[in-house]
């Protein structure tokens, strides 16, 4: 496996990795899991303030209707119902969300509740506030809200006709984004090729990642000092804070976030922001904590969705040898009926044009769309999971109707293991893989050979056996500057996070991160690197569980999403870790009367590398540092504080808003799977008989973990593929109630087990 | 509309425990455990039944809390996850498995998984990877594809063989 070029600078200004390998790269257990398996983690339905009141949302049971009016009265003269909030009050408390669209649908008034008219099933249009959850439910269905129905829109495409119903009269038309990226030459190529393969629309369903763990919140607006306090399972919180504080007339002084344990988050969980803002207005009118756990159907009907994708009228150029030359393909992606995140997903497809292939001219007319159904949000590989299902799409289709070998044609049009790093046709950079090697990989984990001889072995049988196979890459690490693409703007580029790594009084190491992990293990792999800088142990490592905005460890993007703690959270853990040490080397430096290259750290000590005798234990720097500061020249005491920030920052430049180019993301981790179904003609039951991963992430902090979350990935891609989908009627009624399906698909996969396989880099 | 309405007397033992409480008709036991005693490790991931992340053992037999009113529970004897391992810190030997074999990401399902696995274990020691799953079923985990949960509670039951 080649090994990233100098393209890929992980960290850049912090020449430190000679240090890691002694923890890092081992699977030490993690330091979550003692208390989330006593049950002892802190979710937030875990949490409680005293005082606090509970919340039921009214929500709309039309898919589109104008609220003609709203009577709370009944209601509020229940004993022990505090408070209601209804969208009309809503209206006058709440400036509309910050849009990331340009104009005309950055003019959508969107806010927490429905303003005048609700959009979706499910929208809430009435909060109550009660004593107990079942009194506020009870008290919310004497809630009265007259409406007046109105024609809905659910399909993607028919909703860009004139004669469609319009959600958003600002907005003048259901178009959310339209763009065209033009990359190459198509026209040239389409004209010149030996065949041009059509296929006239496929289509990626809604679905959603469904963490098992609902979306919650415990707020309290402190009418003292005007802060109002997050305690909640949002997994992006300063990005919820850019839309919130606006929205409600608050500075980001005066939002207090945290969160510790999250039950998964798949991406759902960041765009809880509208919930969280109806939940403060709530509070400041009671003068009381409110909290808020999402039931299963409202997180089924209400969260967010994946966003669901049409694909029509694409042309495929295809070379005699089986060259693919590129493709050309007119998308319609339908956001539902807010654009929260949205459109960022017009763009963010955009990491992975040609997929693992090496097409040249790519031609993408982008339309997003708004429909009468629940907003999408970013989820699962968000965005760029639709657009690499095309591609393999279209590679099979081109294979079948030409007559090649399928592996054969993708390994010869595969981005070849020589050419990295490799740069796509809109100027992203592949830092690194072998995807002919992985496919042979996958295919010798299913005995590709003997699946074949299956399939031919069962025809009339009743049963059909089909061999799958599915090239991708996951791009991590986004430069926010894409979002210029979509809107020239827009103030956002870069990326980043930040970490503090503090020596304490007792000589105690203490990380914090800006990071809000839901299961990824963030404690024990910051650990890790932490322990392999300092020379220490990852058990004398504390990692801070969760995010805590009061600790000032965060930029603008913190959190936890998209594929990047490894470079983005590690990296500042890292850099941290780093400047600590040379506090650290340069305060025993002077203790022992050494010079500071003769110093090195191990064990937990300062000691001086050619005589191990002479050695201070971190508690005699800290002490030092902390409460006996007058034994320190004064010049060295004033420059060390042993509580060191580091905020990382990939070294990206701003794309190109014109031109569609530039350097979108930081990393690509790639993927070969194959699977073998069997397909019983009678019943339409999929039996998965084998299922072969392989997967490479460069390096790895802890082999497990990661091994953990290419299982569980490979899960909610079998949920996917067969199981998963939200279902509206035609007049925007969801059909989907429960979460079983998808859920239980993995478990129906008995043998894929034995065949997952990390490829080793 | 429904109010919290008649109280019952119940007497409950709850991790060798005895409460004896008067509780609302409506209640359901998972609340009661959560709410009403504060054992926050009984998670909610569903209200329907599906997930199975409230489970609990009552009588030896695995349950959802959320099906179940705790006026019903009268009279029985609960065990839930913090009835587990010694003291604050002690992990049981399926616990210790459920670590060793990173059987756990978000941890958000894990206390209902370990109970199954528990009751599965005293039931039949020796079960097969289907019979692993088999018993699984009323439990969803969405971050570990259920791999390492199986290879978990395979590993418990080695280690309850291995040790007499």
């Amino acid at each position: 496996m080649s090994t990233p070029t100098a393209e890929t600078t992980y960290y850049p200004e912090v020449e430190q990795s000679d240090r890691l390998g002694v923890w890092s790269g081992k699977n030490v257990p993690r330091k979550e899991d003692k208390r989330l398996l006593k049950g002892q983690g802190a979710f937030v339905d875990d949490l409680w303030m005293h005082r606090q009141g509970h919340v039921h949302f009214v929500r709309s049971p039309h898919a589109h209707a104008r609220i003609v009016s709203i009577d709370v009265s009944r209601a509020q003269a229940v004993p022990g119902v505090y408070t209601t909030l209804t969208g009309e009050e809503v209206g006058e408390l709440q400036q509309p969300f910050f849009q990331m669209a340009p104009e005309p649908a950055g003019l959508m008034r969107d806010y927490c509740m429905a303003v005048g008219k609700a959009r979706y099933m499910g929208e809430p249009v009435v909060a109550v506030l009660a004593e107990s959850a079942e009194l506020a439910r009870d008290a919310a269905e004497l809630v009265e809200v007259v409406y007046e129905p109105l024609a809905a829109v659910v399909d993607g495409i028919a909703t860009i006709e004139p004669q469609a119903p319009l959600l958003h009269e600002e907005i003048g038309s259901n178009v959310a984004w339209h763009g065209v990226y033009d990359y190459g030459d198509v026209d040239w190529a389409l004209e010149n090729a030996d065949h041009v393969v059509r296929i006239d629309r496929l289509h990626f369903h809604r679905f959603s990642s469904t963490p098992l763990e609902t979306t919650g919140a415990l707020v309290n607006w402190d009418p003292g000092t005007g802060v109002v306090e997050f305690r909640s399972n949002n997994q992006m919180p300063m990005f919820a804070a850019m839309f919130i504080g606006p929205a409600i007339g608050l500075g980001i002084d005066h939002m207090q976030f945290s969160s510790q344990d999250i039950g998964g988050g798949f991406g759902i969980k960041i765009t809880s922001y509208t919930y969280l803002t109806a939940l403060a207005l709530l509070s400041r009118k009671a003068g009381r904590p409110v909290k808020w756990s999402e039931s299963r159907w409202e997180h089924l009907a209400a969260s967010a969705h994946g966003n669901e994708r049409t694909f029509l009228d694409i042309e495929v150029p295809v070379m005699s040898d089986g060259t693919i030359l590129g493709f050309k393909v007119r998308a319609f992606d339908d956001a539902g009926a807010y654009l929260r995140y949205e459109p960022l997903g017009a763009v963010i497809w955009s990491q992975v044009v040609p997929g693992n292939y090496r097409f040249k001219h790519v031609r993408v007319d982008y339309t997003e769309t708004l429909t009468n159904k629940c907003p999408v949000g970013p989820n699962r590989g968000y965005s760029r999971l639709q657009h690499l299902w095309l591609i393999e799409r279209i590679v099979d289709v081109v294979a079948k109707e030409l007559g090649f070998d399928r592996v054969a044609l993708r390994k010869l049009n595969y981005v070849q293991p020589e050419e990295f790093p490799y740069e796509t046709p809109n100027g992203c950079i592949y830092d690194s893989g072998d995807y002919p090697a992985m496919l042979d990989a996958a295919l010798e984990l299913i005995d590709y050979e003997g699946a074949r001889a299956r399939q031919l072995a069962s025809a009339g049988s009743g049963k059909r056996i089909g061999i799958g196979i599915g090239s991708t890459l996951d791009s991590g690490t986004n430069n926010f500057g894409q979002s210029r693409i979509i809107n020239a703007a827009l103030p956002f580029s870069g990326n980043g996070e930040a970490a503090v790594v503090r020596l304490d009084l007792y000589g105690e190491v203490t990380v914090t991160i800006g990071t809000s992990p839901q299961g990824q293990g963030h404690e024990t792999t910051a650990a890790q690197v932490t322990a392999d800088i300092l020379g220490c142990s990852p058990d004398q490592v504390h990692v801070v569980a969760g995010y805590n905005k009061a600790a000032n460890t965060y930029v603008g993007f913190s959190g936890t999403y998209a594929s990047q703690f490894a470079v983005t959270g590690l990296g500042a853990v890292m850099g941290a870790a780093e400047r600590l040490r040379g506090e650290i080397v340069k305060v025993g430096a002077c203790m022992l009367g050494a010079e500071e290259s003769d110093i090195e750290l191990a064990d937990g000590f300062v000691r001086l590398a050619a005589n191990h005798e002479a050695a201070i234990p971190f508690i005699g720097i800290a002490a030092t540092v902390f409460a006996n500061v007058a034994e320190l020249p004064g010049e060295l005491a004033d420059s060390v504080t042993l509580n060191c920030r580091y905020v990382y920052r990939p070294p990206f430049t701003v794309p190109d808003h014109e031109t569609k180019r530039g350097k979108l993301t930081l990393t690509y981790a790639s993927q070969v799977h194959a699977a073998v179904v069997e397909l019983d003609e009678e019943t339409g039951q999929v039996t998965i008989l084998d299922y072969a991963a392989v997967d490479e992430c460069g390096r790895k902090v802890n082999p497990k973990i990661v091994e953990g979350q290419v299982h569980g990935a490979t899960g909610h891609g079998i949920g996917a593929a067969l199981y998963e989908t939200f279902e509206y009627d035609a007049d925007g009624q969801l059909l989907t109630s429960t979460p079983r399906g998808p859920c239980v698909a993995a478990l129906r996969s008995r043998s894929y087990t034995r065949s997952a396989l990390l490829w080793l880099s | 509309m429904a109010t919290e309405g008649a109280v019952h007397a119940i007497e409950v033992t709850v991790n060798g425990e005895s409460h004896s409480l008067a509780v609302p008709a409506r209640r359901l036991l998972v609340h009661f455990i959560r709410e009403t005693l504060g054992l926050r490790g009984t998670h909610i991931g569903c209200d329907t039944g599906n997930c199975g992340a409230c489970s609990v053992i009552c009588d030896g037999q695995l349950i959802k809390s959320c099906m179940m009113l705790a006026v019903q529970a009268d009279g029985c004897q609960i065990e839930t996850i913090e009835s587990l391992g010694e003291g604050a810190d002690g992990l049981d030997p399926i616990q210790e498995a459920f670590k060793e074999h990173h059987g756990l990401q978000c941890g958000y399902c894990t206390p209902g998984i370990v109970l199954n696995a528990k009751t599965l274990l005293a039931e039949n020691p020796h079960p097969s990877e289907a019979e692993i799953r088999r018993a699984l079923k009323g439990n969803i985990c969405r971050c570990t594809g259920y791999v390492n949960i199986v290879r978990s509670i395979e590993a418990a039951a080695a280690a309850a063989e291995a040790t007499p």
